[in-house]
C-alpha cells in the first residue's frame, strides 16, 4: 500500500495507509494508553481511553481504530484530550473494582484522575463464580474489554463459549443460558485468561492462595478431586 | 406484468368502486384498533346486513387518518356528496350512521327543498337523501368531524398521501391510487444515474433523523464496487412517542416497498431488508402481504416489467432495543449477531451488510421516492426551505387539544403546528416547550415558536428534527424531570459497548436524580455539564453521542429550574 505522511503532535510521521493512529505514533516513540485493545485481537474501539484530536472532527477519534491518512494533522494529549481521558478512568474506577489491575492504575494516577469523583452509582458487585478447576470468573473487576470473548471466538479459538449477558450498565460477559463452564464448549485453553487486563480471570491456583491456602492444601484439594473422578 | 397491467387493474377496482355508491373507510391502524376501531367497524357490518345494503357500501380496512386521539375514526364516501369523517366512533354510533344517514341516501329520487331539510330529517325520513343536508338526531353529531379543521387543512400528505384512503392489504388498491408507475417509469424509461440524480436534484434528506441527502447516498452505494449490494428500509423507530414510521408502515406498505426497489435499482442491489421492530405486529402484517402480493403480481422477483432487473425483499423483525435502529447495529442485527454498533467508518456504503454496500434509508425516505419519480424533482424542491425540501411527519402528541399524526411542511413554524395544527394548549395552560428528536434532541422554549422547522433552524436551537417525535410541554411541566426521563431511557437502551456511555449514562441519571430530589448542589450541575461533554465527545455511536442533548438543552434554556432545585433543595 502506498505511504501516507502525518503529523503527530507536531512532528511528521510517513506509514503505510491503513496504519492505525496508534501505531503511527509508537513510531514517534508517542505512546497512546489503551485498555481494550491488544495486539492479537480485533479492536473494538470501544474503552475510548485512545481517542486523539483529529484536526476537523468535532469528535475525539480512537486511535487504535482510525487510520493514517496524508496530511492528518492529530493531537495526542490535548487539553480535550486528557481531560476525556482523565474523567473515563474516574468512570471506570466508579463502576468496578481495579485493585488488580496495574496497567490502569498506572494510568489513572498518569492523568491524575479521582477515583472517588463519581460516588453516584453503584459499583458492579458479583459474586466471584468458581465453577471449574481451572480459573475464576471475577466479574466485579470486569472492565467489558470484550477481549475474552474475541479469543474464545474468531480472534484464536473458535469456540465460542463466552459470549454476552444483558446489556447497558448491566452487561456481562457470561456463558450461553449461564451454565457452568465444564457444561460449555469451553475447552480451557486459557487464552481468555491471557487477555484479561484486570485479574477478572484468573488461574484458580493464584486465586486459591490469594485466599489464604497454602500450596500442599491446594495439591490435596486437585489429588481429592482426581480420586473422586476415578472412584 | 407490463405497465399497461397496471392501467387494466386501475379500470378494474374503478369499475368495482362504481359498483357501490358508497364507501365506508373504516381506520384500523394499531391507534385505532386499540380504541375500539374493531367493534365500531363489526356495529357497521352488521347494520349494513341489517339494511341488506351490502351492495351499496363497501366498507373498506385503512391505515391512519390523522386524529389518534379522536379514534376510532371513520371516513364516509358518497356519490355526488363530500366525505364525512367521524371520530369516536362505536358500534351504536356506526348504527347509527346506517340508520340515519345510508338508508335515507339509499332512497332514490330525493333530494329536500330548502324549506324541507329546515323542518328536521329525523322527522321525515324521506327528506334525508341529500347526506349534506341531513340533520342529526340521537347525538350522531357528535361524532361529526368538520374537515376544515386546522389539523387537516393547515398539513400536507406527500407520503401519507394515501394513508387512510386505501386499504392497504391490497395491492390493486394501491395501484389504482397510481402505485407502482414510478417502478415501471424507472425501469423502463431511466438509468440508475437518472433515478440517483433525479433523486438528488429533488433535494430529499434522509428521514430517520440525521438529514444525510438520500441521493447523495444512494450515488456512494451505485458507485461502491462490489458482486453484491443491499438495500436496507429502517423501520425500527424507537423513540418514545414516535409512531410515524408504524403508521406509515401500516396505512401505505406498498409505498415503502415501492420506494425499496426503485432504490434497489438506483444502486444495483439485488436484495433488500425491511427492518421492522417486532412491537409492531399489525405493520409487520401488512409488509408480509405486501411482499407476497408484490411477488405475485411480478412487480418483486425476477425480471420485473420485462427487464433484467431482479429484486427480493425479506422482512428481519428487531427484538425492540433502540440502538438496533443504528445502522451498524441494524446490520449486525440483520446477520444474527449481538446488536452492537461498531465505529464509523467504514459506512454501510462502502462496507455494511456481510461486508457488501448497503444502502439504509430510513421508511419515510423511502416514502418519498415514488411522489419524486411522478411529480418531478423540481415539484418536490419547490416545497419547503433552502435546505429541506418536502414534508416531514411528526407524531404530535403531549399537552394539545389535538394530537395524532401530521405531516407538514418544512419551514412550517412550531407556532403553527402547535397553535394551529395541535389547537393549542388545553386547560387555559401556557405553552412552555416543545420537545423534538426524542432521547436524541432537545427542548426548544415559547421565545422560539416562529422558528421554521428545518434540519438547520433545529439544529442551531439544541435540537434536532429527529425521526418525528414532537412532545408539547405546558408550564406545569418541570424540564429538569423531562431531561431526567430522557436520561433513563438512554441508561435503558445504551448497548453497554463503550465507557462513556456506558457509565456516563448512568452517572448523569444518577445525578439529574439527586438534583431532582432537592438533594443537588451546585457542584453536581457543574459535574453533569461536564459529564455531558465528555459522552457526547467520546461516545462510539450515536446513541451516546446525542443521549447529553436533553441535558444540555434544558440547561440551556431553563437553567433557573436546575438553579431552583439546587438552591431550595438544601
Ligand atoms: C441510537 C440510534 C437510533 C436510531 N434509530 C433509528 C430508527 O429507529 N429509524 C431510523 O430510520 N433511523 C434511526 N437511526 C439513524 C440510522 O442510523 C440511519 O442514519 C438512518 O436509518 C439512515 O436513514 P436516512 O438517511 O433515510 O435517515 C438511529 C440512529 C441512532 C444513533
Ligand atoms: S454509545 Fe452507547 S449505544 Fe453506542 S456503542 Fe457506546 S454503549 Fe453502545
Ligand atoms: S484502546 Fe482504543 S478504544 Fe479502547
Amino acid at each position: 500500500m502506498a505511504d501516507v505522511t502525518l503529523t503527530i503532535d507536531g512532528q511528521p510521521v510517513t506509514v503505510p495507509a491503513g496504519t492505525t493512529l496508534l501505531k503511527a505514533a509508537a513510531q514517534l516513540g508517542t505512546a497512546i494508553p489503551t485498555i481494550c485493545y491488544h495486539e492479537h485481537c480485533t479492536a473494538n474501539g470501544l474503552c475510548r481511553m485512545c481517542v486523539v484530536e483529529v484536526e476537523g472532527q468535532r469528535l475525539l477519534q480512537p486511535a487504535c481504530l482510525v487510520p493514517a491518512a496524508e496530511g492528518l494533522r492529530v493531537q495526542t494529549r490535548s487539553e480535550r484530550v486528557a481531560r476525556s481521558r482523565r474523567t473515563i478512568g474516574e468512570m471506570l474506577a466508579a463502576s468496578v473494582d481495579l485493585s488488580q489491575a496495574p496497567e490502569l492504575q498506572a494510568q489513572l494516577a498518569d492523568y491524575g484522575a479521582d477515583p472517588e469523583r463519581f460516588p453516584e452509582a453503584e459499583r458492579r458487585a458479583r459474586p466471584v463464580i468458581d465453577d471449574n478447576p481451572m480459573y475464576v470468573r471475577d466479574y466485579a473487576k470486569c472492565i467489558l474489554c470484550w477481549r475474552c470473548v474475541q479469543v474464545c471466538a474468531e480472534d484464536a479459538q473458535y469456540t465460542f463459549a463466552l459470549s454476552f449477558d444483558g446489556r447497558g450498565y448491566n452487561t456481562q460477559i457470561g456463558t450461553f443460558f449461564e451454565k457452568p463452564l465444564p457444561e460449555t464448549a469451553c475447552v480451557f485453553c486459557g487464552q481468555c485468561v491471557g487477555v484479561c487486563p484486570t485479574n477478572a480471570l484468573k488461574p484458580k491456583r493464584e486465586w486459591l492462595l490469594e485466599q489464604g491456602q497454602t500450596p500442599d492444601e491446594i495439591m490435596a484439594q486437585t489429588r481429592s478431586g482426581r480420586r473422586r473422578k476415578r472412584g | 406484468m407490463n405497465p399497461a397491467d397496471l392501467t387494466a387493474i386501475t379500470h378494474r377496482e374503478q369499475e368495482a368502486r362504481g359498483r357501490h355508491r358508497c364507501r365506508v373507510l373504516c381506520c384500523s391502524s394499531t391507534a385505532c384498533l386499540a380504541s375500539g376501531g374493531g367493534a365500531a367497524k363489526d356495529g357497521l357490518t352488521r347494520a349494513v346486513k341489517l339494511h341488506g345494503l351490502e351492495k351499496n357500501v363497501q366498507i373498506v380496512n385503512t391505515g391512519c387518518m390523522g386524529l389518534c386521539s379522536l379514534g376510532p375514526m371513520m371516513r364516509l364516501e358518497a356519490q355526488g356528496e363530500p366525505d364525512t369523517l367521524y371520530q369516536r366512533m362505536t358500534a351504536d354510533s356506526a348504527h347509527q350512521v346506517v340508520d340515519e344517514q345510508l338508508v335515507p341516501y339509499f332512497q332514490p329520487g330525493h333530494t329536500p327543498t330548502e324549506a324541507e331539510s329546515e323542518v328536521g330529517a329525523h322527522d321525515f325520513p324521506h327528506l334525508r337523501a341529500s347526506l349534506s343536508q341531513v340533520r342529526l338526531g340521537r347525538g350522531l353529531d357528535e361524532h361529526l368531524l368538520p374537515q376544515d379543521m386546522p389539523f387537516f387543512t393547515r398539513q400536507k400528505k406527500i407520503v401519507l398521501a394515501r394513508a387512510g384512503l386505501i386499504d392497504p392489504e391490497r395491492i390493486e388498491d394501491y395501484i389504482a391510487h397510481g402505485g407502482y408507475t414510478a417502478l415501471a417509469k424507472a425501469l423502463t424509461q431511466l438509468t440508475p444515474e437518472q433515478v440517483c440524480a433525479e433523486i438528488q436534484a429533488s433535494g430529499l434528506r434522509g428521514r430517520g433523523g440525521a438529514g444525510y441527502p438520500t441521493g447523495l447516498k444512494w450515488n456512494h452505494v451505485r458507485k461502491a464496487d462490489g458482486p453484491r449490494k443491499f438495500v436496507i428500509a429502517n423501520g425500527d423507530e424507537g423513540d418514545p412517542g414516535a409512531y410515524m414510521d408504524r403508521t406509515l408502515m401500516e396505512a401505505d406498505p406498498h409505498s415503502i416497498l415501492e420506494g425499496m426497489i426503485i432504490a434497489g435499482y438506483a444502486v444495483g442491489a439485488q436484495h433488500g431488508y425491511l427492518y421492522v421492530r417486532g412491537e409492531y405486529p399489525v405493520a409487520v402484517k401488512r409488509l408480509e402481504k405486501a411482499i407476497r402480493s408484490a411477488y405475485r403480481q411480478g412487480l418483486l422477483g425476477d425480471d420485473i416489467f420485462g427487464t433484467a432487473f431482479s429484486f427480493e425483499v425479506d422482512i428481519r423483525i428487531g427484538a425492540g432495543a433502540f440502538v438496533c435502529g443504528e445502522e451498524t447495529a441494524l446490520m449486525a442485527s440483520v446477520e444474527g449477531q449481538r446488536g452492537t454498533p461498531r465505529m464509523r467508518p467504514p459506512y454501510p456504503a462502502q462496507n455494511g451488510l456481510w461486508n457488501a454496500p448497503t444502502l439504509i434509508n430510513n421508511v419515510e425516505t423511502y416514502g418519498n421516492i415514488t411522489a419524486i419519480l411522478n411529480e418531478g424533482a423540481a415539484w418536490f424542491a419547490g416545497i419547503g426551505t433552502e435546505k429541506s425540501k418536502g414534508t416531514k411527519i411528526f407524531a404530535l402528541t403531549g399537552k394539545l387539544n389535538h394530537t395524532g399524526l401530521i405531516e407538514v411542511p418544512m419551514g412550517i413554524t412550531l407556532r403553527e403546528i402547535v397553535f394551529e395544527i395541535g389547537g393549542g394548549i388545553p386547560g387555559g395552560r401556557q405553552f412552555k416547550a416543545a420537545q423534538t428528536g426524542g432521547p436524541s434532541g432537545g427542548c426548544i422554549p415559547a421565545e422560539h415558536l416562529d422558528t421554521p422547522v428545518d434540519y438547520e433552524s433545529l439544529k442551531a436551537l439544541g435540537s434536532i428534527m429527529g425521526s418525528g417525535g414532537l412532545v408539547v410541554m405546558d408550564d406545569a411541566s418541570s424540564m429538569p424531570d423531562v431531561a431526567k426521563f430522557f436520561m433513563e431511557f438512554c441508561v435503558d437502551e445504551s448497548c453497554g459497548k463503550c465507557v462513556p456511555c456506558r457509565v456516563g449514562t448512568v452517572q448523569m441519571h444518577r445525578l439529574l436524580e439527586k438534583v431532582t430530589a432537592g438533594q443537588g448542589q451546585a457542584a453536581d450541575l457543574q459535574k453533569l455539564e461536564n459529564l455531558c461533554r465528555l459522552v457526547q465527545r467520546t461516545s462510539l455511536c450515536g446513541l451516546g453521542q446525542s443521549a447529553p442533548n436533553p441535558v444540555l438543552s434544558t440547561l440551556r434554556y431553563f437553567r433557573h429550574e436546575y438553579d431552583a432545585l439546587v438552591a431550595n433543595g438544601r
